[in-house]
């Protein structure tokens, strides 16, 4: 097969064992995501397991791929270089962190949990993609 | 502690780090979700937009086959009684609350450059500096919010 009809194919594969992962760990239920977040009430530790679990599998995982002089579908590996902080890095994730402590929704979660809709939830989304176009019209130096 | 949703907190982790390790090998990209579907949405790369679709695609179905898989794994996660209340949980708010959650999630992952994803599973553990401040920095935001919301505002409950 062409390499333009396997990339997409392997993007499904990603997408749906993310979305698999998500849905197993219990990360699709917002309950569960603010019990973590609430660190001074009935905490529930299970995102630390769901974090920690990714983070060590996928930092062997790179180990082992990022050996290989290319990607199987791709010419490069594309890998972000700046390892400078700076208050758009730094704004945007105390922002982001609020609307995640509001909600208990990061990006993944409200995604992957579409098929099971909600008037909050497409509210959520929309405001979402809105708050994407806007920060794109934030100057870079700001 | 509970055993089992700390069990399937982990099967559920070492999934999505071996989905971030495939796109990684098959593509070469950062399993980023913000970054893969904000680009997809607001930028739609010649080219580049195919996978980031199918990605999307593949994300919404991975619940969806847990719920047809009725009684599997992401039911008991939950821990509900409900099947689809227990692979997707209730939003915890009304429309008003999460009109301002998603603008707040869409600009500061779209001007922090990541989420939970881009930053905590893939940045974690290429152990970018940059990505463990974000990381660090949501998570202390995330938790300060709550904290405010349900035991200063919500009086503790």
């Amino acid at each position: 097969m062409k390499t333009s009809t396997l990339k997409p194919v392997m993007g499904y594969v990603a997408g749906l064992i993310f979305g698999l992962g998500l849905g197993i760990s219990g990360m699709t239920d917002p309950a569960r995501v603010l019990g973590f977040l609430d660190v001074a009430g009935a905490w529930d530790p299970t995102l630390m397991f769901v974090l920690g679990g990714a983070v060590v599998t996928n930092f062997i995982g790179y180990r082992l791929v990022l050996r290989r002089p290319s990607p199987l579908y791709g010419e490069a590996f594309q890998l972000p270089t700046r390892r400078d902080l700076d208050g758009r890095l730094i704004g945007g994730a105390a922002l982001f962190g609020i609307g995640w402590g509001l909600s208990g929704y990061c990006p993944g979660p409200a995604v992957a949990s579409i098929a099971g809709l909600t008037l909050p939830l497409a509210a959520l989304l929309v405001a979402m993609v809105a708050g994407w176009f806007l920060a794109r019209a934030v100057p870079t130096s700001a | 502690m509970d055993l089992s949703a700390t069990l399937h907190g982990l099967v559920g982790g070492v999934l999505i780090g071996l989905s971030a390790t495939w796109l990684m090998a098959t593509l070469g990209r950062i399993a980023g979700i913000s970054g893969i579907i904000g680009t997809l949405i607001t930028a739609r790369p010649k080219g580049d937009s195919a996978w980031r679709l199918t990605f999307v695609l593949g994300l919404i179905s991975g619940p969806i086959v847990l719920m047809l898989s009725g009684g599997g794994l992401g039911n008991v996660a939950g821990g509900a009684v409900d099947v689809t209340g227990q692979v997707i949980g209730e939003p915890a708010g009304g429309v008003m609350l999460m009109l301002v959650a998603g603008l707040l999630v869409g600009v500061g992952t779209g001007l922090g450059s990541g989420c939970t994803s881009g930053h905590g599973v893939c940045g974690l553990a290429r152990l970018s500096p940059r990505s463990l401040v974000a990381t660090l920095t949501f998570l202390a935001a995330a938790m300060i919010t709550v904290y405010v919301v349900r035991h200063i505002i919500g009086g503790g409950a």
